[in-house]
C-alpha cells in the first residue's frame, strides 16, 4: 500500500481538488439542511472518505455502469448526476434524480448509468454482476463498477457474487471502501480475516488494498484495475482503506470509538493533504483555493435554490412508476 | 397433440430462446442436469452455455444478476428450483427488483422472468413442499402468475417476457406430469384475466395452479348431487382481476376459495376480503375457504394429504356453503 510519488499536473490537481471540496461542501450544507428539517430520513455522509469517489469515478466512461450504497451522495456527484438534482432529491422534490421518490439512499440516474443508491448492505453486488453480465452478452464494451462498504463482506452475497463474477470472467470493478467501521461494529469484530481484499484473492480476483486517503494512489490504482478488467475481461477488486470522519448517519451517537482516533484520521484529510502537496509543488496559490472555493459556493448555492424552489409531487401520482405501464399512461415528461 | 405440463412449458422456453436473442436461461442445473424437473432437458444442447446457464448455488446472486441483466438490456427467465429456495433471494426480488422503478422515479424498469416450482404432494417433506406464493402476491411492483392449464402452462411465458415489470411465475410440481392435449400452435395466453373453467349457477369456487384440477373434480361430484359449481381460474395472483371474480360471485351469491396457501394470511383471506368488500349484499351465504392446515407439510403421505385441500374437503365445504350438510 505505496503512497504514490507526488508528481502530478496542475489542472489534474486542481480537479481532484475541486472534486474533493464539492463532495465536502455539498454534504456539509446537508448537515445543516437536516438540521432545519428540509432534510430528512437517514442520511449518510462521505466525509474523510472524498479521495476514492474523486480519485475514481471520473475515470469512468459514459458505457460503463454504476452501482453503489446508501452513502453515494459522493459517487453521484462524481459520476456526473448535476447537484441541482441530487440535492432536489434529498429534498424529496420531483425535480430530483429520482423524481423524490428515493431520497437520500436512493439517488439514480439513468443518463450516467448510475445504478443506485441501494440500502441493504451488498444488495448491489448481485446486481452489478448481471449487468456485467448483460454486457458481454451484448458483446457492449462496458464495465460495471459496483462499491460498497467493508461491511457487505460478511454478507454471503458478497461470496456468491465474487465466486460469480470470477466464474463467468465477468467486467466488474469491485471496490469495497473499508472504513473500518459498519455502523458501530469496528471491523475486528465482525471478521475472522480482517484483510478485505484477500478474500477477493481466494476467489482468484486480481485484488490489491489501496491508501483511499490519497487521490494520487486512488487514481492510478483505480486506472490500472480498470485496464486490466476492461482488456482480459475479468473482474476486478481494490480495498479502499479510509475513514469516515463524521457518525455513521444523523442518528448516531458514536459511542463506539475514540475522539483521539477520529482526530488521527483527520490528520489524513485528504483535501488538506492534496492542498500542501500542491503547494509545496508550487502548483496552487493562494487565489486558487479563492476561486475554487467562490465555484463551489456557488454550486452549491444554486443547488439549494433549486432544491427550495423545486415541486412537491401531486398525491395524485403517489401509485405512478408501480409497474411500467403506470407510466404510459401517466402525461408528465420526467424531468 | 398429446403432451405433458412438463413438455408445454419446455416449448414455451425453446419460443422464448428462438424469438428473441435477449432471452436466456439461468439457474441451478437447468443445463447439464436438464432442470431438476427436467423442465429444460436438451436445452443447453440446443442453445449453448451462453444462453442456458448453468449457476452456481447461489439464489441471491443468481437471481440478482438476473436482475441486473435484465437492467442492462437482456430478458432473462430465472430459475429457482423451489419457492422454498427462493427465501433466499427474496431481499433480490422484494428490495430490488419490486422497487427500482419506484425508487427511481420511473427510471428503470426491470423486464426479468422468475420461474418456479410450488406446492406439497410428492412427499418431500416440509422444506420442499410450501406454498408461498401469497408472500410475493403481497408485493406492488410484481406481477404473479399461477398456469394451471397446458395452453396457460405453454402460453404464459411470452406474455409474462413481453411485460416490462418483474414476472413470478409458478408451476406447481404436481402439474408437470399430467397429461393433455394441446393444440400446436398454442403460443400465448392472457397473464392478467381470470378465466371460468367451467360455468356455474349455485357456488363460485375460486382457485388456482396445481390446485385448479381438484376443483374441477370436485365440482364434477357436486354436479352429481345437483350442485352446480362455477369454477374460477384466477391465473394472476397479482394484480387480481377483481372483476371477473365479482362477476361470478354475483351470478352465484356464494363462493369457497381453494387455496394451498396456509389459511392464515392467505390469497383465499384477501379474494375473501375483497367480495366482502364489495359484493357482500349479493352473498346468500357465508364466504369460505379451503387451505392447507397450519402445520409444516409432514413427510407420511397420509398427513401430507391431510394437511392438504382435497377433492372430498373442498366438496364438504361446498355442502356446508349451500346449507347441505351431510
Ligand atoms: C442487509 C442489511 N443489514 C443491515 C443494515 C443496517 N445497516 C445500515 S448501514 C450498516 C453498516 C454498513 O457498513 P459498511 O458496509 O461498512 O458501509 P459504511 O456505512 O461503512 O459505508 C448497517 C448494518 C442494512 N442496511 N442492510
Amino acid at each position: 500500500m505505496n503512497r504514490e510519488p507526488s508528481r502530478l499536473s496542475r489542472s489534474q490537481g486542481l480537479r481532484w481538488l475541486k472534486d474533493m471540496m464539492r463532495i465536502r461542501r455539498m454534504e456539509e450544507t446537508c448537515a445543516e439542511l437536516y438540521g432545519q428539517e428540509k432534510i430528512r430520513g437517514f442520511l449518510h455522509l462521505y466525509t474523510g472518505e472524498e479521495a476514492v469517489a474523486a480519485g475514481a469515478i471520473p475515470e469512468l466512461e459514459d458505457t460503463d455502469a454504476f452501482v453503489g450504497t446508501y452513502r453515494e451522495h459522493g459517487h453521484a456527484l462524481m459520476r456526473g448526476i448535476s447537484m441541482n438534482a441530487i440535492m432536489a432529491e434529498m429534498f424529496g422534490k420531483v425535480e430530483g434524480c429520482s423524481r423524490g421518490r428515493g431520497g437520500s439512499m436512493h439517488l439514480f440516474d439513468a443518463g450516467t448509468r448510475f445504478f443506485g443508491g441501494n440500502a441493504i448492505v451488498s444488495g448491489g453486488l448481485p446486481l452489478a454482476v448481471g449487468l456485467a453480465l448483460a454486457d458481454r452478452m451484448q458483446d457492449k464494451p462496458g464495465v460495471t463498477a459496483c462499491f460498497f462498504g467493508e461491511g457487505a463482506a460478511a454478507e454471503g452475497e458478497f461470496h456468491e457474487s465474487l465466486n460469480l463474477a470470477a466464474l463467468w470472467q465477468l467486467p466488474v470493478l469491485f471496490v469495497c471502501e473499508n472504513n473500518l467501521y459498519a455502523m458501530g461494529t469496528a471491523l475486528a469484530r465482525s471478521e475472522s480475516v480482517t484483510d478485505i481484499h484477500a478474500k477477493a484473492e481466494a476467489y482468484g480476483i486480481d485484488s490489491q488494498p489501496v491508501d483511499g486517503m490519497d487521490v494520487m494512489s486512488v487514481n492510478s490504482a483505480i486506472r490500472a484495475a480498470l485496464k486490466t478488467v476492461r482488456e482480459k475481461h475479468r473482474p476486478g477488486f481494490l480495498e479502499m482503506r479510509t475513514y469516515r470522519f463524521r457518525a455513521h448517519s444523523m442518528f448516531d451517537p458514536e459511542l463506539y470509538r475514540s475522539k483521539e482516533e477520529v482526530e488521527q484520521w483527520k490528520q489524513l484529510c485528504p483535501i488538506a493533504t492534496l492542498t500542501a502537496q500542491l503547494q509545496a509543488q508550487q502548483l496552487l496559490e493562494d487565489r486558487d483555493l479563492t476561486t475554487l472555493e467562490a465555484s463551489v459556493d456557488a454550486e452549491i448555492h444554486a443547488a439549494v435554490e433549486f432544491a427550495e424552489a423545486g415541486n412537491w409531487e401531486s398525491t395524485e401520482d403517489l401509485l405512478r412508476d408501480v409497474y411500467t405501464e403506470d407510466a404510459v399512461t401517466a402525461q408528465e415528461p420526467i424531468p | 397433440m398429446k403432451t405433458t405440463y412438463r413438455e408445454a412449458m419446455r416449448a414455451a422456453l425453446r419460443d422464448a430462446l428462438n424469438g428473441d436473442e435477449r432471452v436466456f436461461l439461468m439457474g441451478e442445473d437447468v443445463g447439464r442436469y436438464g432442470g431438476c424437473y427436467a423442465v429444460s432437458k436438451g436445452l443447453l444442447e440446443e442453445f449453448g452455455e451462453e444462453r442456458v446457464r448453468d449457476t452456481p448455488l447461489s439464489e441471491s446472486a443468481f437471481v440478482g444478476a438476473g436482475i441486473g441483466a435484465a437492467l442492462g438490456g437482456m430478458r432473462p427467465i430465472v430459475e429457482v428450483m423451489t419457492v422454498n429456495f427462493s427465501l433466499l433471494c427474496l431481499d433480490q426480488i422484494v428490495n430490488t427488483a419490486a422497487t427500482l422503478r419506484h425508487m427511481s422515479g420511473g427510471q428503470f424498469s426491470v423486464p426479468i422472468v422468475v420461474r418456479m416450482t410450488t406446492g406439497a404432494g410428492r412427499q418431500l417433506a416440509a422444506q420442499h413442499s410450501h406454498s408461498l406464493e401469497c408472500w410475493y402476491a403481497h408485493v406492488p411492483g410484481l406481477r404473479v402468475i399461477a398456469p394451471a392449464t397446458l395452453e396457460d402452462m405453454r402460453g404464459m411465458l411470452k406474455l409474462a417476457l413481453a411485460d416490462p415489470d418483474p414476472v413470478i411465475l409458478f408451476e406447481h410440481n404436481a402439474l408437470y406430469n399430467q397429461e393433455g392435449e394441446l393444440e400446436e400452435d398454442w403460443h400465448v395466453t392472457d397473464i392478467r384475466r381470470a378465466v371460468v373453467r367451467r360455468s356455474g349457477s349455485d357456488v363460485s369456487l375460486i382457485s388456482y395452479g396445481g390446485n385448479l384440477h381438484k376443483v374441477l373434480a370436485a365440482a364434477e361430484a357436486l354436479a352429481k348431487t345437483g350442485v352446480e359449481a362455477e369454477v374460477v381460474d384466477l391465473r394472476s395472483l397479482r394484480p387480481l382481476d377483481e372483476e371477473s371474480i365479482l362477476a361470478s360471485v354475483r351470478k352465484t351469491h356464494r363462493a369457497v376459495l381453494v387455496d394451498e396457501g396456509w389459511r392464515t394470511g392467505s390469497l383465499a383471506g384477501e379474494i375473501g376480503m375483497r367480495i366482502a368488500e364489495r359484493a357482500f349484499y349479493d352473498l346468500d351465504a357465508p364466504l369460505a375457504r379451503v387451505c392447507t392446515e397450519e402445520v409444516p407439510i409432514p413427510y407420511p403421505r397420509h398427513l401430507e394429504q391431510a394437511a392438504l385441500p382435497q377433492i372430498e374437503s373442498i366438496v364438504e365445504k361446498v355442502h356446508e356453503v349451500m346449507g347441505q350438510h351431510a
